[in-house]
């Protein structure tokens, strides 16, 4: 907490949601905008992963697997058994995509159990004003993935089912006719019908993980409001109460937000396969 | 909340980690796993493998002992036969020395007490001669001693 002035809970929220930013956004959509943080801890949490198992891949041998090469193993195991529950076909790229995903969105959500105030109150002390350190409720993070794995849907749709074939999927049914000109009035309202949960696809996955990641932190600031007074509200009973009450309320919302974290990687994994297995399967 | 450079950044970011993930760590992570399976499999067939192996080397060995004893049981059967067929034989053979010793000896009775009998006869016929020849000399008298003289020489003859 600032010890100079005390911030009304108000201010303190809206400090705590504003990302460190070159320069302040002029629209809802500004490309000469970036967020410094999310890109910073990105990129970190990018290299954790990345060089972490690079480690354990690279020091891996055939006997006994001790230590973080096992747990590597378990984790590219238990990944590796999702995708061939989910996919029966033969893509080089779906196992390590999902891999990838899992354990950066994890790391990603995992920064939300780090205490809300610690990095933004370190950054403070190099002079850094703002702060955002969980990557997974910037829109920009979550849709960034969300539309890549959109790209790579429509890709592997046009490469398995030709451009002919995916236009068609999307124009002929699920009405159909064996009438032309009843087809053709059809096809309206099938591309209606299928562009659209299309379309969901990407928007659905990048505002899941965005929201519950969102209201997840929000939570924690809002517990972090009972102690805005800092040490100064250590002097009444009161006082103490909150600081106590909000020690306890966090730790519970923590141990529950693990599942939550966890869940949501498995989940943006998960659906990112099975959308992939769609984009494969010939109706 | 706005849209802006960072969701680029972000996708470029992923791209190069699915590159780095799908380049680098997954081959090189599921390589030695699979190896492993692989070996666990080879080692598997291979213990498999023993077991058969030692369930035929045992029954090998028992067909093996089951011989020996066989063979053994046949060389004691074989002893036996030829301890007594020798103890037979012995025996044939020691009553027949026996037998063979008994005429002798019997034969060798014969024989001495012939030639005893012939020296006693020669004795008894010198003794004869000289009791005769004393008594010749003193009172010989044909009559009475002729029928006792001519009994002698006839014993003697008969002898």
């Amino acid at each position: 907490m600032a010890a100079e002035h005390t911030l009304t809970a108000n201010e303190y929220i809206l400090h705590h949601l504003t990302f460190l930013s070159n320069k302040a956004p002029t629209g809802v959509m500004d490309f000469s905008v970036i967020h410094l943080d999310s890109v910073f801890f990105s990129v970190l949490l990018a290299v954790l992963f990345g060089g972490s198992f690079y480690f354990a891949a690279r020091n891996a041998t055939a006997g006994q697997p001790r230590g973080f090469q096992a747990f590597v193993e378990l984790v590219v195991e238990f990944i590796n058994d999702q995708v061939k529950d989910t996919f029966h076909g033969t893509n080089e790229l779906l196992a390590p995509l999902a891999l990838t995903i899992f354990c950066w969105v994890f790391l990603f959500n995992a920064m939300d159990v780090l205490p809300v105030d610690l990095l933004p109150a370190l950054a403070r002390g190099v002079g850094i004003e703002h702060l955002k350190v969980v990557p997974s409720t910037d829109l920009n993070v979550t849709f960034g993935m969300s539309l890549t794995v959109f790209i790579l849907i429509i890709y592997y749709s046009i490469k398995c089912k030709g451009l002919g074939g995916f236009i068609g999927e999307l124009a002929l049914q699920p009405f159909s006719s064996k009438n032309p000109l009843l087809q053709a009035l059809l096809v309206p309202a099938n591309l209606v019908l299928e562009i659209v949960p299309l379309v969901a696809r990407p928007i659905s996955l990048a505002l899941r993980l965005y929201g519950n990641l969102f209201a997840g932190e929000m939570i924690f600031l809002l517990l972090a409001t009972l102690s805005l007074h800092g040490v100064a509200q250590l002097a009444s009973f009161s006082g103490w109460l909150y600081v106590v009450l909000q020690f306890l309320l966090a730790f519970a919302w923590a141990v529950f937000h693990l599942l939550v974290i966890t869940l949501q990687a498995f989940i943006f994994m998960v659906l990112t396969i099975v959308y992939l297995a769609m984009a494969h399967e010939h109706h | 909340m706005n849209i802006n450079l960072t969701l680029f950044v972000q996708m470029l970011v992923f791209v190069t980690l699915i590159w780095f993930t799908k380049r680098f760590v997954w081959p090189m992570i599921l390589g030695p796993m699979d190896e492993r399976a692989r070996r666990i499999a080879v080692g598997l067939a291979a213990a498999e493998k023993g077991k058969t192996d030692l369930a035929e080397a045992r029954e090998r060995a028992d067909a093996v002992i089951r011989e020996a004893r066989d063979r053994a049981t046949q060389i004691v059967d074989l002893a036996a036969k030829r301890a007594n067929e020798m103890i037979e034989e012995a025996k044939g053979t020691a009553s027949g020395e026996a037998a063979r010793l008994l005429t002798q000896a019997r034969a060798e009775v014969a024989r001495e007490s012939s030639r005893a009998r012939e020296d006693l006869t020669r004795e008894v016929g010198r003794l004869a001669v000289r009791g005769a020849a004393r008594l010749l000399e003193r009172e010989i008298d044909a009559g009475t001693h002729v029928e006792l003289l001519d009994k002698l020489a006839a014993e003697i003859t008969n002898g």
